[in-house]
């Protein structure tokens, strides 16, 4: 006698059920606040809000805590939620000239107009575990200097005015910005589109694809030009009052990679350029999606595409954390109807290897 | 911070109209994929959100929605789904096919005939039949516009030659209208034929792949073959354990681990059916209880 497996439904809620207590935790340890990941856990929340693609810290650090820490799950949450806003227009561009520096460094310059600011980096700490932080802990306050209203003009605009790094693309006001939520993809696809992909893609695999273009597959000779961290405003434009209203600021990460460009029939050598953008501070994502940028600029410069992350196809495809972890993990769903059709056909194989094993004999009497 | 509050069926009429969209014009060129803006669902991408975001956009509140995963009402993902329609659209739900207006299946085709009315969403994982011929988007969609599939003809021959026999068991190719080679989603290749001329409307959603495609009612849908080496539908050596069908697909269970055995109806429904109907198997055994996993 056999009883069909049921009973599915209970056994769902039972398991979202332990999920809650599990989260939770110790019940005798104080539960976390939001505030406390947002403050504390804050570029974890800057991740998430990243490639979750919503500036917003409550929301991200709300993700964050249901996720028990699962960044990736914690992006999905926050993508989900996304998906459902209403959309009012876009933004004016920001403009991260304007930016109120908190840091900012460059590579291809001992000094510059505004000076190296390092702020606050883990950049030479030296990575030890520190003891201290295992308790509670009161670090000094930050040392202050007096605000000087100094202008901070980017590297690469330093370099433009000598034409010796291509001037950035002006954006043409008449033309819609894409948005690759909104319409679906296909490729070729514009920079816009690109850029878009890769400021929602995945941190780890922008990371090993831009290393990889360091180490040979698409050698692009980098340069850190400029990475900076600060504040900007954001503004939008009211039709109805016929100017930009500021909205408020928004915490940025920008990178500016220089790379090396040999010219060519028509073009003089000169420097070019990729690019990276992150919301709060996220400084390998935007250096890794810099290197990305300007692999994926092969084709328009026409470079050779020879390694993956030259090919837009390729990385655009995979790129999306989201995606690529729903379809991964969708192998944990029943597939027992594929793979009974699949065990017949298996077996029928078998069974006719096995006969022909059989026969050798005959085979070659017939030769 | 403020709850959110969702519109009926979930998606916002806006996503529904361009999902719509979408899917007229699946169903005015058959079995071509239609890009569309796959939206960002509450489920994994994997888990049928082409699916989900289908049915979203067609369900109204009159419907009645069954939702299958692997021929079965009960399967865990398939009852997630049909709570999440329940819960956002307030529709009713059945297990009974002959009742269902909407049904929305993965891996699977109904056994009971579909009739006219009635609407079958598959989820789809790949959309793409040429995917694992060649990798690029941007290459199959011009073999598509070119009609070009030697490429699946080598590949079904070199299986020939190698086997025997074609070597594809499930998400078996179709020609649709005689034009679109296509992808009918991950089912056996036994369902392949109930797609020929169905009565019913059958829509596939892919979300990650952001891909709808259809079948309008009574359309022709041929698998592909040769001459010589004609489509066979996988056939099984024993009846079902239960009812006794020698009709359906079967799913292979385990019994025990010295190689016991047993073979039963896929689709749950039609098996219950059935046996409703006194058909009994080897293994029958009392109408069905819920067995408790745990105490609520």
């Amino acid at each position: 006698m056999y009883v069909a497996v049921k009973g599915g439904e209970r056994a769902i809620e039972n398991a979202h059920r332990l999920l809650a207590h599990e989260r939770r935790g110790d019940r005798d340890v104080p539960e976390l606040s939001l505030a406390q990941i947002s403050e504390q856990l804050s570029l974890g929340v800057d991740r998430v809000m990243t490639e979750g693609s919503l500036y917003d810290r409550e929301l991200a650090a709300l993700a964050l805590k249901q996720a028990r820490g699962d960044m990736i799950e914690a992006i999905f949450l926050v993508r989900a939620f996304r998906a459902t806003l209403p959309r009012f227009g876009a933004s004016e561009p920001v403009d991260t000239g304007q930016m109120q520096v908190r840091r900012r460094i460059s590579s291809t310059f001992k000094d510059i107009p505004g000076g190296q600011i390092l702020g606050p980096t883990f950049d030479y700490t030296h990575r030890l575990l520190d003891p201290q932080l295992a308790e509670t802990s009161a670090p000094e306050a930050p040392a202050t200097v007096e605000a000087t209203p100094a202008v901070m003009p980017r590297v690469t605009d330093i370099l433009g005015r000598d034409g010796l790094i291509e001037p950035s693309p002006k954006a043409d006001a008449d033309l819609a910005v894409g948005d690759l939520t909104r319409e679906p993809l296909s490729f070729p696809a514009d920079r816009d589109l690109r850029l878009q992909n890769l400021a929602r893609a995945d941190e780890g695999f922008l990371l090993a694809l831009g290393y990889s273009s360091q180490r040979g597959y698409g050698r692009n000779h980098p340069f850190a030009g400029e990475i900076r961290l600060g504040e900007v405003e954001v503004e939008f434009m009211a039709e109805d009052v016929g100017f930009a209203v500021p909205l408020g600021a928004v915490t940025l990460t920008e990178c500016q990679m220089v790379n090396q460009f040999k010219g060519s029939a028509t073009e003089a050598p000169c420097f070019t350029r990729g690019y990276g953008l992150a919301f709060g501070q996220s400084e390998r994502k935007t250096m890794s999606m810099a290197l990305v940028d300007r692999s994926l600029r092969a084709r328009e410069l026409g470079e050779e595409i020879i390694a993956p992350g030259q090919d837009e196809e390729f990385v655009m495809s995979h790129s999306d954390n989201v995606q690529a972890t729903g379809f991964v993990e969708h192998l944990k769903l029943p597939h027992y109807v594929d793979f009974q059709s699949e065990l017949g056909l298996l077996r029928k194989l078998r069974a006719e290897f096995g006969e022909a094993e059989a026969q050798p004999a005959m085979q070659e009497a017939a030769e | 911070m403020n709850g959110p509050t969702y519109n009926f069926a979930y998606l916002d009429e806006q996503t529904k109209r361009m999902i719509r969209r979408a899917i007229l014009k699946a169903i005015a060129i058959p079995g071509y994929q239609v890009p569309f803006a796959s939206r960002e669902m509450p489920m994994p991408y994997g888990w049928g959100t082409g699916g989900v975001q289908v049915t979203a956009a067609i369900l109204g509140p009159q419907d009645v929605l069954k939702v299958i995963d692997q021929g079965s009402d009960d399967t865990t993902n398939a009852i997630s789904i049909r709570k999440f329609f329940a819960k956002t659209a307030g529709v009713a739900t059945t297990t009974s096919t002959e009742d269902a207006t909407v049904i929305q299946t993965r891996h699977r085709i109904p056994e009971a005939p579909l009739h006219g009315g009635q609407v079958l969403v598959y989820q789809v994982p790949i959309p793409e039949p040429l995917r694992f011929l060649e990798p690029r988007e941007t290459e199959t969609r011009r073999m598509h516009a070119l009609g070009e599939y030697g490429l699946m003809h080598v590949k079904l021959y070199e299986d020939i030659a190698r086997f025997g026999h074609i070597a594809t068991s499930y998400a078996y190719p179709v020609k649709v209208n005689a034009r679109y080679v296509m992808d009918p989603s991950p089912t056996p290749k036994f369902d392949n034929p109930k797609m020929d001329h169905c009565p019913a409307l059958q829509l596939f959603g892919a979300g990650r792949e952001k891909r709808i495609y259809a079948i309008p009612p009574h359309t022709q849908v041929t698998s592909l073959d040769f001459e010589d080496h004609p489509f066979t539908r996988y056939g099984f050596d024993a009846p079902c354990a239960l009812c006794g069908a020698d009709d359906s697909y079967l799913d292979e269970i385990v019994t025990d681990d010295k190689g016991g055995r047993m073979f039963v109806c896929s689709d749950t429904d039609y098996c219950e059916g059935r046996q409703a109907h006194g058909c009994r198997g080897t293994e029958s055994a009392a109408p069905h209880k819920e067995t408790a996993h745990g105490r609520g």
